[in-house]
């Protein structure tokens, strides 16, 4: 186990090198920063000037290096836009997608699993007959357009939650949060439903398939033959073992919900990073776009790492060596 | 051949079935839609000799104001909503198929080198595979075009395929590992046949099957993927019409109360993808013989 972990980590380590090296590339030869850090109108002594304070002339080797070592102190520059450290300005903002994230998931967790278990036990009842149906508007729905029927339906006809933004939050320490007030939590309410709707529908449809699967398995048989209550057979014996590749999935595809928190960000103006990572891209703000690459790669590895070891818990089957 | 592929299971069983039918009777509508755009569309939007300014923002016909021949009303240009999502619809349909195409190919072989060969190919695809798939299809597409400084159709595709192909070689490594484990490989294997006669011969068509399901599956999420990335702005450029990039447009005007912008274009956006998600879903229980079919 030991070894595994070991190596998971050594290969964790790889990858983040090889990202770390893309993003060098990105940020040294997608436009020349010695134009963005003098300035346009810089003359050429000034341009040499920078080029060597920044050690922009240096060996490519060093250069390289360098970008590491302050990589790894979380100093990817300045942003070309806001001339504020690039770190700082995606950590100020993280608190707002972790909270509009971990809303999302607990939503589609709780319903998908739920309703998918249900579904399975008469798969064809006409009532989740027409769950199945809905499951699969659910993933047939882009999550941009989702976001805007919802702000449609409940922001312009029915006037009953805001459109847009965080609403009032609450510092406490350094993270800002909107869980505390009224007002954050029915800005809360669309942005969530909207990042976990497709996720609910990925869940559901799982939950359904494997459900199905294991209730025609011998053990389950077994389970009801001995006259255990349904309750125990359905939750205790079948959807534990449904739950395992489940989870590894949710665990798994943390990267698509950043790309649709993306999405869902920009839509009810949340402010998070993938509204500001957007931005960004508009405004060919390199430093911030590196940082939020990098970030990314270093929770997503690590989530994926977390979830393999977890697996291996989980599953007495496997056995790494 | 044609006659035995005719009077086979799967045909059988795709006649009888409704939703089978259902589906690809919206794929086939929507391709003939796109097909035959330039001779169904009332006019040509892309064509500024052909749009008006003065018919801007009209609502459906059926609503007061409306005007002929716009019957879905017009946007902000004054562009035709109705010829515009024939027009989208193309655009919907060439990255989806071209995608499933490009990267599907480019998937298959290295996932069948990948299965049959293993060593140094195998461990560096399925690396790549593993990074690739945890920063998923969507945010690979999204960075890579918010990178490029091109833009245009071609430039969507290639940025697609190059974050999807990862898809295809990992389930096709999959099946001709199961595959290749098959008395009949091993023995085209003894009676000596060639490596190219026995993967084209022997392993390919036998570990096909799963990838039909994923070309389904993929054709459908590259079309919302295409939808989404226009929508953000880092997909196809303004000149080139776009679902996705004709709702980017709607949303600002929803406030105002005109709905159609954004509710015409999304509904054919949905309706193409659930017909084909609906014979993608078909296709998986009809491929898999875990789940016995009872009615």
């Amino acid at each position: 186990m030991v070894t595994y972990i070991t190596r998971r980590l050594m290969q964790g380590i790889v990858v983040l090198l090889a990202v770390s090296f893309i993003c060098f590339i990105i940020f040294r030869y997608a436009g020349d920063p010695v134009h963005t850090l003098a300035g346009r109108y810089a003359t050429f002594q000034e341009q040499e000037m920078v080029r060597k304070a920044f050690g922009l002339d240096k060996p490519f080797y060093i250069q390289y290096t360098r970008f590491l070592a302050n990589a790894a102190q979380g100093n990817f520059g300045k942003s070309f836009v806001t001339r504020v450290p690039a770190f700082n300005l995606i950590l100020e903002r993280l608190p707002a997608s972790i909270e509009l994230a971990t809303s999302a998931i607990i939503i589609s967790f709780i319903v998908g699993v739920g309703l998918g278990v249900l579904v399975s036990l008469q798969p064809y009842a006409m009532r989740n007959r027409l769950v199945m149906a809905g499951s699969l508007f659910g993933i047939s729905i882009p999550t941009f357009l989702i976001g805007i029927l919802l702000i449609m339906v409940f922001c312009v006809y029915l006037g009953i939650l805001p459109p847009f933004g965080r609403g009032e939050t609450r510092m406490i320490g350094f993270w800002r949060t909107g869980f505390l007030t009224w007002s954050g939590i029915t800005h809360l309410i669309l942005p969530a439903f909207t990042l976990g709707m497709y996720q609910l529908a990925v869940l559901l449809r799982l939950t359904r398939a494997g459900m199905r699967e294991v209730l025609t398995k011998e053990y389950i048989k077994t389970a009801w033959s001995k006259g255990l209550p349904p309750r125990k057979v359905i939750f205790k014996h079948a959807l534990r073992n449904v739950l395992i590749p489940v989870i590894t999935m949710t665990g798994l595809q943390f990267g698509e919900l950043i790309a649709f928190a993306l999405v869902t960000e920009t839509i009810f103006q949340w402010p998070g990073t993938g509204n500001l990572l957007l931005t960004s891209i508009y405004e060919s703000d390199q430093p911030v776009i590196v940082t939020y690459i990098m970030l990314a790669a270093l929770i997503i590895l690590s989530l994926n790492i977390i979830v393999d070891i977890l697996y291996a818990y989980l599953n007495p089957k496997i056995r790494y060596d | 051949m044609t006659k035995r592929f005719f009077k086979s299971k799967i045909v059988h069983n795709f006649s009888h079935d409704p939703s089978a039918l259902a589906g690809s009777f919206i794929l086939l509508v929507f391709i003939l839609a796109a097909i035959l755009a330039p001779w169904i569309a009332p006019q040509n939007p892309y064509d500024l000799t052909k749009v008006s300014l003065d018919a801007f923002l009209k609502p459906p016909i059926w609503m007061e104001e409306g005007q002929l021949p716009f019957i879905l009303g017009t946007d902000d240009q004054g562009r035709c909503i109705f010829s515009t999502i024939l027009y989208g619809c193309r655009t919907s349909l060439i990255v989806g198929f071209g995608v499933v195409l490009v990267a599907g190919t480019f998937g298959i072989i290295m996932g069948v080198l990948a299965g049959y060969y293993g060593g140094i190919i195998d461990s560096v695809t399925m690396r790549m595979a593993d990074i690739f798939f945890s920063f998923s299809t969507t945010l690979m597409a999204f960075l890579m075009l918010g990178l490029f400084k091109q833009r245009g159709v071609m430039v969507v595709i290639i940025a697609i395929c190059i974050a999807d192909w990862v898809r295809y070689a990992r389930t096709m490594r999959g099946s001709v590992l199961e595959v290749k484990e098959e008395a009949y490989i091993m023995a085209a294997k003894a009676t000596g046949a060639r490596d190219s006669r026995l993967i084209l011969k022997h392993l390919m068509p036998n570990a096909l099957p799963p990838i039909f399901v994923i070309m389904a599956v993929d054709l459908a999420v590259v079309i919302m993927l295409e939808a989404t990335l226009s929508f953000l702005g880092v997909g196809v450029p303004m000149t080139e019409p776009s679902l996705g990039m004709m709702i980017s447009i709607g949303k600002d005007y929803v406030y105002a109360g005109m709905w159609w912008l954004v509710v015409f274009p999304g509904a054919a956006l949905v309706l193409l993808v659930v017909g084909i998600n609906i014979f993608a879903d078909w296709l998986r229980e009809e491929l898999n013989p875990k789940i016995e079919k009872e009615r």
